[in-house]
């Protein structure tokens, strides 16, 4: 598929094992898909690729989030961060990330800038316009092979690409 | 019912703008329009669909272009569903007569009494430019088609 972003890019947000199939999440850490979505493909042997896909009409919580995840990234915390997230996604504000951070045992400060800055506002940016050109029209868009699919993976979902792989 | 296709006028048609005016043909004159038909104001695709184009109205705006968003409900509830989006898309009612406008350009949906997902880019000479027909009104088309409608007025 013509423009479709390479499944298992350089980078932090990426776990699972190196053998593994490659799934390629386009997501938003504040919509409940999404969290469904990361609670199976994080408990399933897949190498999973998280990617933002974080639109302005959505109001600012995630842009916030996801500016927070970059930092987190930044001290090694991108996936605790994340499943934190999802364990409790009641929790988003300001002063419930400090506090996630602080549990996390990251650097306070230094991920309140981080997660403001101009780095992050890119790679949100660069997120954004490569999951809507691969195709993505909501979340969680998730990227198979060059095509792209939208909803909660199921058991059945998982089981039919492991079988693949 | 068949979308009308690149290199047809646009008949003559009537829509409400959100404050109650007419929206005609002659309003597709001028400038690209893109027109993007979608099934109900606060259906779970509908919402997807508009929140993600939002992010390509400065796209537009650079062409010279401007994204409305048609559907067969009245201008109340298309107003309150952009304003519980966050978008600034255009709202335009197909209310009444139901699916007028619509069924004129074939972006109407008989089975459900619905507009169609469909999108119709008018180029500003008021022609159609270019038109996508969704094969289901579950299925919604990303913003690589509404990009292939503008890239068929610029060429």
């Amino acid at each position: 598929m013509a423009g479709a972003p390479d499944p298992d890019p350089p980078g932090p947000h990426v776990c699972g094992p190196q053998d593994a199939p490659p799934v390629l999440l386009f997501g938003d850490a504040t919509c409940p898909r999404c969290q469904q979505a990361v609670l199976r493909l994080r408990s399933a042997p897949v190498r999973l690729t998280w990617r933002h896909l974080v639109l302005r009409a959505r109001g600012p919580r995630p842009r916030a989030l996801a500016g927070a995840l970059e930092a987190a990234g930044r001290q090694d915390a991108f996936w605790p961060f994340l499943d934190a997230v999802v364990a409790a996604p009641g929790r988003t504000d300001d002063p419930d990330l400090w506090e996630l951070a602080r549990t996390l045992e990251i650097d306070v400060a230094r991920f309140d800038v981080d997660r403001r800055d101009e780095r992050a506002a890119a790679v949100i940016a660069a997120d954004l316009a490569d999951g809507l050109r691969a195709g993505a029209v909501g979340t969680p868009a998730i990227v198979l092979d060059g095509v792209v699919e939208h909803g909660v993976p199921d058991d059945a979902w998982i089981a039919a690409l492991l079988q693949r792989a | 019912m068949a979308i009308i296709t690149a290199g047809s006028a646009v008949p003559p048609i009537t829509l409400k703008n959100e404050d109650g005016s007419d929206f005609t043909q002659e309003d597709l004159k001028g400038r690209t329009t893109v027109l993007v038909f979608y099934p109900f104001a606060f259906s779970p695709v509908c919402t997807d669909q508009l929140q993600v184009y939002e992010e390509l109205l400065p796209e537009l705006e650079q062409q010279n272009a401007v994204m409305y968003a048609v559907s067969t409900d009245a201008s109340f509830s298309q107003i309150a569903f952009k304003e519980k989006l966050g978008v600034t898309i255009g709202q335009l009612s197909d209310f009444e007569p139901k699916g007028d406008a619509s069924r004129a350009l074939g972006a109407y949906f008989e089975p459900a009494g619905m507009t169609n997902r469909a999108l119709v880019v008018v180029g500003p000479d008021g022609a159609v430019a270019w038109s996508h027909l969704a094969s289901s009104p579950g299925e919604l088309p990303g913003v690589d088609k509404v990009r292939e409608g503008l890239a068929a007025v610029a060429g």
